[in-house]
């Protein structure tokens, strides 16, 4: 079916800005990817997906210019041992980051897939993506798939001993960065992965993990505090038989940004949890967009989403868990509030369950609400400023996604972040 | 210490009078209780004098050491040494009853321009009260009054107490929900930090919580107004004859 015109020229004036990259190996699947974005076309307003969230400034041909914040704080995940990987709007920084090299896993650049003949990698990239497209179609991952300039490969073949951290820096007030990682977990590998930073004006990244049988993997971002950026997210994970996957994104400012995660439960026993933590002031917009499908017998799935609007920000949350036939004894858990602070910020929810098994317990909410003034006045009437009570209430709020971070020093540093923003907004 | 002249309160939304020309007078160093039938504005006066939203005050004064206290907010009134037990006390999911009570008291030092406690000196006060209450580290560690019983809450609210020192407690039907043993470690707890400086002002429904902690003064509060002042033989009267008897008496 040809694509409605608006759509068609819109894409094609995006495809026109980009040029897909010499990869020799890789150039079966980035040419498959760019069919998969001719054939759906990128993301228009009228596309049921995109109706909370305009993707206009995400398809657009250049990237909207976004000014670099400078702040005076220190770095997150500072305060632990870590491999630290930094780019720079997008591209590689070997100079600023640490020898990649680390007992239990194997770390090489997307370009040196080919030359190095990585077959695990050129067998993963763009399949999670591919199959991710279906039943809802995820243009913008199509788009990273094809035209990805850099990203990494990534092999955990032990048990890590200290984290990855990957640092995204913003520079340049006009960067347009396209990123794609691959990462595959081995059988009892386990392994966690930070994220943190802007990455550039707009980033388009895209993950895709794929845990064999009895791997773990912890991913927990950061994604940055400068105001104007842009950000389209994508998180592909396929789980193997027990296999655990734990992801938690902490998002403060950024005018726009969208995250989905699409995870597949493949194996029987696996773990998948999803939580997220938002706080946005004013030219906000939040979007987690998740698919969870169990595909597999006795798997827990959890989503845990909170976010915390004011001045107009908008959060928005389209969830979905699909059990499928055969899927008994699935365990689906999601529940995503708002906190809104005030009444010009709005919050949109689409949670979704879709079942064709009939030995299941999923369970789902969400809420939108005000500050509990009864909470408020009981901590003011011990003394507690009206401010800090307010703050104190707040990240109570947020307690319960933060929790969802199982290491103790990571999730203070996300608390402390919390802290600071909203200790400079009192 | 509390002087409460003329007071009149009405509730904000409704065009409805609760207190109708209230005096009142707490010394340093005594108990007064306020004894009342349902609907008499017992708790309309505690939390008038906390500061709670939804009241307005449209006539008379209430000062705390000479200092007005209407036109304080709830955290100030709090730092200039009020205190209120709640009748119900509120569950705060999320924030742990530990950094509740330490993010108080320090808050309260703060605003008197007091040095905050450190760490281990606030650990080792709360632990120390916390002990002759009954409370365990556990209800410490959990979330403020989330899941905690009746009697839990209760004696939650008289560590705050006890770590905050007010100069004046008001308990708000503290008696409310706690059987016979539960109130009696209340009681020891509000006892224990009785002293020469500090008011109490308790309000109750029954003479019972009044066998534990001995009033000095006791007042009758019916249809918004103090009707009657005398010394605890006040409330064993309540008790033998219902207020109907003693309101029939007054009209």
């Amino acid at each position: 079916m040809a694509l409605p015109e608006v759509k068609q020229s819109a894409t094609e004036a995006r495809l026109l800005a980009l040029t897909l990259p010499e990869s020799g190996c890789l150039k079966a699947a980035r040419q498959a990817a760019l069919s998969r974005v001719q054939t759906m076309g990128l993301p228009s307003r009228r596309d049921e997906y995109w109706k909370y969230t305009k993707p206009d400034t995400l398809v657009q041909a250049d990237a909207p210019k976004a000014a670099v914040f400078h702040a005076d704080e220190v770095p997150m995940f500072n305060a632990f041992e870590r491999l630290n990987i930094v780019f720079v709007d997008g591209v590689f920084d070997a100079e600023a980051s640490d020898h990649l090299e680390i007992e239990g896993l194997t770390i090489d650049r997307i370009e040196d897939i080919c030359c190095k003949d990585i077959h695990w990698a050129k067998d993963l990239y763009g399949v999670l993506e591919a199959r991710g497209q279906t039943p809802v179609e995820r243009p913008l991952a199509a788009l990273n798939t094809a035209f990805a300039s850099d990203g990494v490969a990534i092999r955990v073949t032990g048990k890590v001993s200290k984290p990855l951290n990957f640092t995204y820096v913003h520079s340049d007030e006009n960067s347009d960065a396209i990123l794609h990682h691959v990462i595959r977990v081995e059988s009892g590998a386990e392994v966690t992965v930070l994220e943190n930073g802007p990455a550039a004006s707009r980033f388009n990244k895209c993950m895709e993990i794929d845990i064999a049988d009895g791997g773990t993997m912890h991913l927990v971002r950061a994604q940055g505090r400068d105001h104007e950026r842009r950000a389209a997210t994508h998180l592909f994970a396929r789980l193997g038989t027990e296999s655990v996957f734990k992801s938690f994104t902490l998002t403060v400012n950024g005018v726009l940004t969208r995250n989905e995660a699409v995870i597949e439960l493949t194996g029987d026993d696996a773990v998948a949890h999803i939580a997220g933590a938002c706080v946005g002031d004013g030219d906000f917009h939040h979007d987690d967009t998740v698919f969870i499908t169990h595909d597999a017998v006795n798997c827990e799935s959890r989503q845990v989403f909170k976010k915390v609007l004011r001045n107009g920000a908008t959060g928005v949350f389209q969830g979905k868990i699909l059990v499928k036939e055969g899927a008994q004894k699935t365990d689906g858990y999601q529940i995503s509030q708002s906190l809104l602070l005030d009444d010009d910020s709005q919050f949109l929810a689409k949670p979704e369950l879709e079942i064709y098994a009939d030995d299941v317990a999923c369970s789902h909410g969400s809420t939108s609400g005000a500050i509990d003034e009864e909470g408020l006045f009981y901590l003011r009437s011990r003394g507690v400023p009206h401010a800090e009570a307010t703050d104190l209430m707040t990240l109570a709020f947020l307690a319960e996604a933060v929790d969802e971070i199982e290491d103790a020093e990571i999730a203070a540093d996300i608390v402390s972040r919390l802290e600071g923003w909203l200790a400079r907004r009192r | 210490m509390l002087e409460i002249k003329n007071l009149q309160v009405k509730l904000e939304d409704e065009d409805k009078q609760i207190l109708k020309g209230l005096d009142l007078k707490v010394e340093a160093g005594k108990v007064h209780a306020i004894m009342g039938p349902n609907g008499s504005g017992k708790s309309t006066l505690s939390y008038v004098l906390s500061g709670r939203d939804g009241y307005e005050v449209t006539e008379g004064s209430a000062t705390l050491e000479g200092e007005d206290i209407l036109e304080l907010e709830p955290e100030e009134r709090a730092a200039a040494g009020m205190f209120l037990a709640f009748q119900y006390p509120v569950e705060i999911p999320g924030v742990g009853n530990m950094t509740f009570l330490r993010t108080a008291v320090n808050a309260q030092r703060k605003a008197r321009g007091e040095e905050e406690l450190s760490a281990s000196d606030f650990l080792k006060e709360v632990r120390a009260k916390a002990k002759t209450l009954k409370i365990d580290a556990d209800m410490l560690k959990r979330p403020v009054n989330v899941g905690f019983s009746g009697g839990e809450k209760k004696r939650n609210e008289i560590l705050q107490m006890a770590m905050l020192e007010p100069k004046l407690c008001i308990l708000d039907e503290t008696d409310s929900g706690l059987d016979v043993d539960a109130m009696k470690l209340v009681a020891e707890g509000v006892n224990a930090l009785r002293d020469e400086n500090r008011g109490f002002l308790v309000i109750t429904h029954y003479q019972r919580l009044l066998d534990h902690i001995k009033p000095d003064v006791v007042h009758i509060l019916a249809n918004g107004r103090i009707v009657k002042t005398g010394g605890p033989e006040l409330a064993l009267e309540v008790e033998n004859n219902g207020y109907a008897g003693i309101l029939a008496e007054e009209a």
